[in-house]
């Protein structure tokens, strides 16, 4: 267990951790997802012993984790751009943390080198154990440094923006290895990213970070459908903001209206977001909907982006349907549209207009009819 | 499959400049550079072999060589340990005041070698600073072999760092962070890491500051005192014997000199040549 409790950390001019707290289990697999500058990388720095807070404390079970030097953290860490030795060999590059260590503990040669093996096969890489890094290829490079990182058998690995580097197709691919690795092995990862997909796909749990501080903790499917701040609703996938007023008889944006008032009229303004997927086309007359024209179709493989244009709310909103609906429903750009929302995270503004995440609002139309 | 590379057919008035310009460098450097450095390997041996070898011989020459090496030898070390160690604290640290060192380290470079000697003088010398002290003491410094090497250090100073810290720059640090979190002691990070990938570099920088230490003469000239067979060095030892019009003898030493430049310039081809991406874009700056 990894106790991260009240990290600050401030360089020339910026706050990079203001107050960070965060628990991390054994075997967890944990993405700390943010925009650069958001922190991340300094937290995940500080684990790795490289930095050091300017106060809080980080403890690994009863052990305080920021008093014990890097070399003997049993830490193993992924660069982002790898940093491997330019002049060793893949095997060397491998090998080098087993090399450094003090005699007495120490592997033998052979031990070394079957571990080396051992890795190599692991990471898919038998045959060019006698190359140099500059001889590889991005993500055979990425592997080699997983390699590295793993043959000091740590008990947490840490990875910073690990697929960063690499071209989509490849990015894919090896993060589903990498999944796999994670689970075959048991131990603790913790990756940085700024890819939202990557991090929803690979982690058993997302922590969302901006301007140093932590905006949500959770399962990726919990900070996907139930986003804490306005912050994740935005940073994470696609999503239509706009706002709500408050009538006679309740909230209503242009025409359409999400039942009931949580906050008992406390509030008269809010911010709606709505994801692309959560717009119900083709509503029956019968029910509040707005009245869309459909701008143009971006047809994305499997699924088509809709420009949609509500003149009532004077906003352009994107919505999502499979490509093979497009023709059930009949869709063709230019045609107008009778569009609502089908679910809505809100957040009433206070007097001066800022959003309180505390009493958030996660709405879902009453009886959600199949577009 | 490609075409064998071919340049450009060209016009024939651009073809002519190209033809002037060519000429001229090639005039010139004849002219400034080619013609003087065969005059003096011409002037040394203009009675021949035996004469010259004669020349090298003397006891004084003898001496003024193994002066010159005994400077280089210590000088040489010194700047290179200082060197890396301003490169690193350059490339590795943010601190107040790095700009400052910066320019320092470049200090000697701007400064004429003979102001550089007279400061050592103002220091060190009988009616200087620490004079009386070091008197007292019995340590003698100006007009000995310790004004010789600190004179050479001062001017040499600048070639080892300015050759590593563009490149230290470049490579970054994260190779030695990912050694330090392998478990790499400070001594293991710098012999296993650093100082692999500044090698060629390290030697290019050293080989300049070797050549310039054997060649000073401003600097050396000024805490030298002149004391033939005990604190001249090679160039002052030239300049000696030229002044006495022992020609053959003070272009055999002179020779000497342009060979170690000839060797300098070989390896430092070579090493630019099989390294230039191990070796830092940018050559030290004024000589």
């Amino acid at each position: 267990m990894l106790e991260l409790s009240r990290l600050h950390r401030r360089f020339a001019g910026f706050q990079a951790l203001d107050d960070v707290s965060l628990s991390i289990a054994p075997g967890e697999f944990l993405a700390l997802l943010g925009p650069s500058g958001s922190g991340k990388t300094t937290l995940l720095r500080i684990l790795a012993g490289l930095d050091y807070p300017d106060s809080g404390s980080v403890l690994k079970g009863e052990e305080d984790f920021l008093a014990t030097p890097a070399r003997e953290r049993r830490i193993g860490m992924v660069f982002q751009h790898y940093a491997l030795f330019r002049h060793l060999t893949v095997i060397e590059n491998i090998a080098f943390g087993l090399r450094v260590r003090p005699w007495r503990s120490r592997p033998s040669r052979s031990d070394i080198r079957a571990r080396v093996d051992r890795l190599l096969r692991r990471v898919q890489l038998e045959g060019l154990g006698t190359r140099y890094p500059a001889q590889l290829s991005g993500g055979q490079r990425q592997r080699v440094a997983l390699a590295r990182a793993l043959a000091v058998e740590p008990d947490l690995l840490l990875l910073d923006e690990p697929f960063g580097a690499l071209d989509a197709q490849v990015r894919v691919a090896l993060r589903r290895w990498l999944r796999e690795l994670h689970e075959e092995l048991g131990l603790t990862s913790i990756f940085v990213t700024h890819d939202q997909e990557e991090a929803l796909e690979l982690a058993d749990r997302v922590a969302v970070m901006n301007n140093g501080r932590i905006e949500q903790v959770g399962p990726p499917e919990v900070i996907y459908q139930q986003p804490a701040t306005p912050f994740v609703c935005e940073f994470i996938g696609k999503v239509n903001r706009f706002a709500v007023r408050r009538h006679a008889d309740g909230f209503a944006a242009g025409g359409w209206m999400p039942d009931g008032d949580p906050w008992h009229g406390r509030f008269t303004e809010a911010v709606a977001y709505v994801r692309p997927e959560q717009l119900r086309l083709a509503v029956p007359s019968s029910l509040p909907a707005w009245l869309a024209h459909l701008r143009h179709i971006y047809l994305a493989g499997g699924v088509a982006h809709l420009d949609l244009y509500v003149a009532s709310l004077d906003l352009a909103l994107e919505a999502d349907v499979a490509s093979e609906d497009l023709s059930r429903l009949g869709l063709q750009a230019g045609m107008e549209l009778r569009v609502a929302p089908r679910g809505a995270v809100l957040f009433p503004l206070d007097g001066k207009g800022v959003p309180l995440c505390e009493e958030r609002w996660i709405w879902h139309a009453r009886s959600p009819v199949a577009a | 499959m490609s075409a064998p590379l071919r340049s450009r057919p060209v016009a024939w008035p651009r073809r002519v400049v190209h033809a002037v310009l060519i000429l001229l460098a090639l005039v010139f450097l004849t002219l400034f550079l080619l013609l003087p450095l065969a005059t003096v390997f011409v002037e040394a041996l203009r009675q021949g072999l035996g004469p010259y070898l004669e020349a090298i011989k003397e006891p004084e020459a003898l001496s003024a060589i193994r002066l010159t090496l005994l400077v280089a030898v210590i000088a040489v070390p010194m700047n290179l340990v200082f060197g890396i160690a301003a490169a690193w604290a350059m490339t590795r640290f943010e601190f107040r005041g790095k700009a400052l060192l910066g320019a320092f380290i470049d200090l000697p470079f701007s400064v004429s070698p003979v102001v550089s000697g007279l400061v050592y003088v103002l220091l060190f010398g009988a009616r200087g600073w620490f004079g009386p002290w070091l008197d007292s003491h019995g340590i003698k410094i100006i007009f000995a072999v310790p004004g010789l090497v600190l004179a050479t250090m001062f001017v040499t100073l600048p070639f080892v760092a300015r050759e590593l810290i563009p490149l230290m720059q470049a490579q970054g640090s994260e190779e030695e962070e990912a050694a330090r979190v392998l478990g790499a002691s400070g001594w293991q990070l710098f012999f296993r890491v650093t100082l692999p990938n500044i090698r060629w570099a390290l030697l290019y920088g050293v080989l300049l500051c070797n050549a310039r230490a054997m060649g000073e003469f401003g600097a050396v000239s000024v805490v030298s005192g002149h004391i033939r067979g005990l604190t001249t060095t090679m160039p002052l030892e030239v300049e000696m014997r030229y002044n006495e019009y022992e020609y053959v003898g003070a272009f055999a030493v002179a020779s000497l000199l342009a060979l170690l430049a000839l060797v300098t310039l070989a390896v430092k081809t070579l090493l630019e040549w099989r390294y230039g991406d191990e070796i830092a874009a940018h050559a030290p700056g004024g000589h």
